[in-house]
């Protein structure tokens, strides 16, 4: 059963192979199928959403992506390279960094050490132009760099937890609910945070529970729904799509 | 007076040892949530691959402590990284997974099978064999308590590896990977850690610092036999418990306290001696029933 998903329509480097290619991913937890084949495309360059409600399946997908879990069928191809079977270590090395759902900062563990391990991979000598750079995209962070994670409020774990992964330096970024939780202050702050890593060439897949705002910064977003895409397209066409202003704007 | 304080040094030269032994208990906790009971085998290897090498020694160069004893070190050490690497690759790793029973289980089958196999197959390990001293047996008289220098080479030998472990896992990347592994695996494996790497390391590490104890087992008492792993073993477990299980420095700290426990039990309750193998575990039920985290443990809870 495959579901009428329109290829993605042109946009920034449309004309090579996209960045991301994920095809008809099934995953399975025991007999419980949270994924149920889904396909969709992420272009190098773009800020590609996935929304959805709880239990759809946007965290399954982006932790299949990252190799922590282990897809049932399908593929996903990175840089034209399938990378399905790969541990979740070397999915790192590849150029995919991931931001997870609950942020998952190492509480008890410093805000430099936290970083520090985001470039645990790395082998060059410019981690530390990187760390600096995080302080300065992060004042809070840099001010508060010899404390334990643990003690930053939910906003500033997230701004860690988005800085620890942008440490590996990747091609593309996973961001797993970065605003849930969040004050609305903070959420903007996050945002405006995404938009200014597009604009510095990383190409992000979002993964949100706020519609609103994803689709507004997204070239691409997708509607997942029990484990299925069930409507794709630009970010502000699927906006102002009537059934997604329904179901995940609040409106009636 | 001198009394306690000759007490007081045997418990902190026991205590060395059990540290030693507790802190690969610790450690592999703190990663993968196991209680390896067959720690206790690893330790009792190393004190057997020390004495395999001395006996391969030539004769002229087995009187030689100063090459003696580090060459019975080393492969006191080998021995018994080897077995812990190996456990956990053939033992444990095909558990990964599995419900916490499993492993357990298989952890005291795998210490049943290596004391039978040393036991069987070492020449002469059907009772107690003889191990060299190592050392010269001279000691020093400070404030009244003689101190053997062995003593003094045991417990030195015992912190520098403690301080030395402490100092990999604080500061160097792989010990920063380990912590991370310990807070969050799957986190950990985002960062782009080898989980399974870092686990090996672990083993490995607990491995050295079992191996070290063996032989230092050895050397005091002057006989090792295949059994030296159960009671040791058992004891640095209480001590990992006594410290917070996963705690580095608790296991050291719970190593000493253990070792000064028993060491003053046996001094000064009435028919102490008797009782020297009892009083550890009187500790363990304390621990439970008191403060379950241990001295330098969090709560479960805060751990996950």
């Amino acid at each position: 059963m495959s579901d009428p998903v329109a290829a993605p329509p042109p946009a920034a480097g449309a004309d090579e192979q996209p960045m991301l290619q994920v095809r008809d991913l099934r995953v399975s937890y025991g007999a419980i199928e949270a994924v149920k084949g889904i396909t969709f495309d992420v272009h190098r360059g773009q800020v590609v959403t996935l929304i959805g409600g709880n239990g759809a399946g946007k965290t399954t997908t982006l932790r299949t992506i990252s190799g922590l879990l282990r897809a049932a069928s399908g593929q996903v191809i990175f840089e034209g390279e399938r990378i399905d079977r790969r541990p979740g270590h070397l999915i790192l090395r590849k150029g995919i960094a991931q931001s997870p759902e609950g942020r998952r900062i190492f509480a008890q563990m410093t805000i430099r050490e936290n970083l520090e391990l985001g470039a645990f991979s790395r082998k060059d000598d410019g981690v530390e132009a990187d760390i600096d750079h995080v302080y300065e995209l992060f004042p809070v962070l840099g001010e508060r760099r010899t404390q334990k994670a643990g003690t930053l409020s939910g906003g500033e774990q997230q701004m860690l937890a988005m800085g620890r992964a942008m440490m590996s330096r990747p091609r593309l970024l996973l961001l797993d609910e970065p605003s849930m939780g969040l004050s609305p202050i903070m959420m903007r702050k996050i945002f405006s945070t995404v938009r200014e890593l597009r604009s510095t060439g990383t190409t992000i897949l979002l993964v949100e529970q706020n519609a609103q705002a994803a689709l507004s910064l997204a070239d691409q977003g997708y509607v997942i729904e029990t484990g299925k895409i069930v409507l794709s397209g630009p970010g502000r066409q699927l906006l102002d799509d009537e059934g997604v202003r329904k179901a995940y704007l609040g409106e009636d | 007076m001198s009394q306690l304080l000759q007490q007081l040094v045997n418990g902190l030269v026991l205590g060395a040892t059990y540290g030693l032994i507790a802190l690969g208990y610790t450690m592999v906790y703190g990663i993968i949530q196991l209680i390896n009971f067959a720690h206790g085998e690893i330790y009792m290897l190393g004190a057997f691959g020390g004495l395999t090498m001395w006996k391969a020694l030539p004769t002229g160069l087995q009187t030689k402590n100063y090459i003696a004893l580090p060459l019975v070190l080393l492969a006191g050490i080998v021995t018994s990284t080897v077995v812990a690497v190996l456990m956990e690759r053939w033992a444990y790793r095909p558990l990964r997974g599995a419900p916490r029973l499993a492993p357990l289980i298989t952890a005291i089958g795998v210490s049943v099978f290596l004391q039978e196999a040393v036991r069987v197959f070492y020449p002469g390990a059907k009772g107690p064999l003889a191990f060299p001293a190592l050392f010269t047996g001279k000691s020093i008289t400070i404030g009244g308590v003689e101190v053997k220098y062995l003593s003094i080479f045991v417990v030195a030998l015992a912190v520098a590896l403690m301080i030395a472990l402490q100092a990999f896992v604080r500061t160097s990347s792989t010990g920063r990977a380990m912590r991370a592994t310990a807070q969050d695996p799957d986190t950990a494996a985002l960062m782009g850690i080898d989980i399974n790497r870092i686990i090996v390391i672990t083993f490995a590490l607990g491995g050295v610092l079992a191996g070290v104890a063996g032989v230092l087992t050895g050397m005091q008492y002057g006989a090792i036999d295949v059994h030296i792993g159960y009671i040791a073993g058992l004891k640095a477990f209480t001590a990992a418990v006594l410290g917070g299980i996963g705690n580095i420095t608790g296991a050291m700290l719970g190593g000493f306290l253990i070792g000064i426990i028993e060491a003053l039990g046996t001094q000064y309750l009435p028919q102490g001696s008797a009782y020297k193998d009892a009083y550890a575990f009187v500790v363990l039920i304390l621990v439970l029933v008191f403060r379950p985290t241990g001295l330098l443990g969090e709560s479960v809870a805060a751990r996950a």
